[in-house]
């Protein structure tokens, strides 16, 4: 059988099975972060946003809503990633995987794939409720759907790396708590770095997520902290950097092979 | 040609462990071939770096032809692997865990149903086909596990115990499946601790203890080596001292129950004759263990006493 043949069949298959778990499980995968997100505009963009006014030229819930999306974005491409191929692990599935003929690539693209999907949902999910607060103009569609896109990408990436490395369920949790959540609120979802004094608009520019949030502003209210190609480059940058990093875990079987 | 062949196999683990210490073994296609060894002797890393859970420290392995190493997607299209513990999704359906598995060798989804639904059926899974999986008995899993592993009709199987703490019925019901696809051209690779399995339904067997391979051959030869057989006789009426016979030992188990060692030259005719000489009167009699447990004991006690 043709090799090309085999692995679309596998990767398709692989996609099905992970759109199958995000559906089935829908109340920890698709709900919470449509609560939350309520909750969020409800609070910061309703109650506390009325007393803020306006930021960078628009209405303070108008300003978070680009934030709050790609941090539901973020969140659900790495959450779902870190748990999928966690599990398969822990409940020793992925074998299942590692004894087929699929190459390693097409492993990590048919969980990617998954991670991407329910990222995108929730994002989707997300706009939908900001809707219900607000109203959403996008300034440039191709720049908003590209740096979601990309960003889900980099996020699903890098909870392959926390996956393939996890031993056990807490070591899922410590980069999403201690990392992500840190360097999510600090990435401008909820302010503009300009309003910050230099010393920490400096330290802040050292953060990646400030970058994707920024073009997703962009593209969405036209206007963003720092130039769109640096984020591009970035963004782009940590897929090449994590995409090689799992594909070298993957290969020395780190992990997942005795 | 070879549907498996293993040469010079080395696996030293991280910690040191050297779970083969150079493993060579071939397996003709078609067989059916019993891979045994007692807990700790290597067959689980054995049959780890043939499917490629395990990496090895040396050596080659080719399956059906082709270098695992080298060809390692066409290697693993040839294998179906039955692992001694349940590795599948508990949450998902059986449906779904043996048409994604077809699907991971490459087989269309409307083929992957239909080849998933006969494999069910045969095993008498179709029944529970939409149930999750985690609410399957034990024997239920690992007819599962078979379902699975047979799904991309697999030119070599592997399976690693898969009739432990099965009830007996299962069993055969499995026994009879393999014996079906070995007819019909699979060769299979069985490892078991029930040795009667290995003896009724393997040509050939290897026994490996301590990482290494301590005995090949076919199960007639091997059988043939051994020299004294022990039968447990239950006696009519009870018996005070232990009868002597020149070349068969005899030892009183308790007042009904007598063990009898026969060396293999001697018929069971000198025995009855020597019992009858006695006035012992016997209502049945039954081998102590099966032949080929006997061997292995042997076999395996010989390799522990050399290491030592």
């Amino acid at each position: 059988m043709n090799r090309s043949y085999v692995n679309w069949i596998g990767y398709r298959t692989l996609m099905r099975k992970e759109l199958m778990r995000i559906l089935r499980i829908w109340g920890q995968t698709i709900v919470p972060p449509a609560i939350t997100m309520s909750l969020y505009f409800i609070i910061f963009g309703n109650l506390i946003g009325r007393r803020i006014g306006e930021m960078g030229g628009f209405d303070y819930m108008q300003f978070i809503v680009p934030g709050l999306v790609m941090m539901s974005v973020i969140q659900n491409s790495y959450g779902n990633m870190v748990s999928s191929f966690f599990g398969a692990k822990f409940g020793r599935h992925i074998e299942e995987l590692l004894i087929s003929p699929l190459p390693n690539w097409i492993i990590l693209l048919g969980y990617l794939s998954g991670s991407v999907t329910r990222g995108l949902m929730v994002g989707i999910v997300v706009t939908v409720v900001a809707l219900f607060f607000t109203e959403i103009h996008v300034h440039n569609w191709p720049v908003t759907i590209s740096v979601v896109l990309l960003t889900a990408i980099v996020f699903g990436l890098a909870g392959m790396v926390n996956a393939i490395f996890a031993q056990k369920f807490d070591d899922i949790a410590i980069i999403p708590t201690f990392v992500l959540t840190p360097l999510t609120y600090l990435g401008g979802v909820f302010y503009s770095v300009s309003l910050l004094p230099p010393v920490w608009q400096n330290i802040s520019s050292g953060n990646p997520i400030l970058y994707m949030v920024n073009a997703f502003r962009y593209g969405m209210l036209g206007i963003s902290d720092v130039p769109l190609v640096t984020s591009y480059l970035i963004i782009i940058g940590f897929i090449f950097l994590l995409g090689g990093v799992c594909l070298w875990l993957l290969h020395k079987g780190t992990g997942l092979r005795s | 040609m070879l549907a498996l062949d293993i040469r010079d196999l080395k696996k030293t683990y991280k910690n040191g462990v050297q779970a083969l210490k150079g493993v060579s073994l071939q397996v003709e296609r078609g067989d059916f071939f019993a891979l045994l060894g007692p807990n700790g002797a290597g067959k689980s890393t054995l049959i780890g770096i043939i499917s490629s859970l395990v990496n090895p420290s040396a050596g080659q392995v080719t399956i059906c032809g082709h270098d695992l190493s080298s060809d390692r997607a066409q290697a693993m299209a040839s294998i179906g692997l039955v692992p001694q513990e349940v590795n599948f999704n508990q949450f998902e359906r059986p449906l779904d865990i043996v048409s994604h598995q077809a699907g991971y060798y490459g087989i269309p989804r409307k083929l992957a149903l239909e080849r998933a639904e006969h494999y069910l059926r045969q095993l008498a899974l179709w029944d529970k086909h939409d149930k999750p999986s985690r609410t399957l008995s034990g024997g239920m899993k690992r007819r599962l596990m078979i379902a699975r592993a047979m799904v991309n009709q697999p030119e070599l199987l592997i399976l690693d115990e898969p009739t432990a703490g099965v009830d007996i019925e299962i069993r055969r019901s499995m026994w009879t499946f393999l014996n079906e696809i070995n007819r019909q051209g699979t060769t299979v690779i069985l490892t078991t601790h029930y040795l009667e399995e290995a003896e009724n339904m393997c040509r050939n067997v290897a026994i490996i203890d301590h990482g290494n391979i301590v005995e090949n051959t076919d199960i007639k030869t091997l059988l043939a080596k051994l020299d004294v057989e022990t039968f447990v006789l239950d006696l009519r009426h009870p018996v005070e001292q232990v009868p002597q016979s020149d070349g068969i030992h005899f030892h009183l188990r308790d007042a009904t129950t007598l063990e009898v060692s026969l060396p293999k030259e001697r018929s069971l005719n000198t025995l009855f004759a020597a019992l009858a000489e006695h006035g012992i009167e016997v209502l049945s009699m039954r081998n102590k263990s099966n032949r080929l447990e006997e061997l292995f004991m042997r076999l395996v006690e010989n390799e522990q006493e050399t290491a030592a």
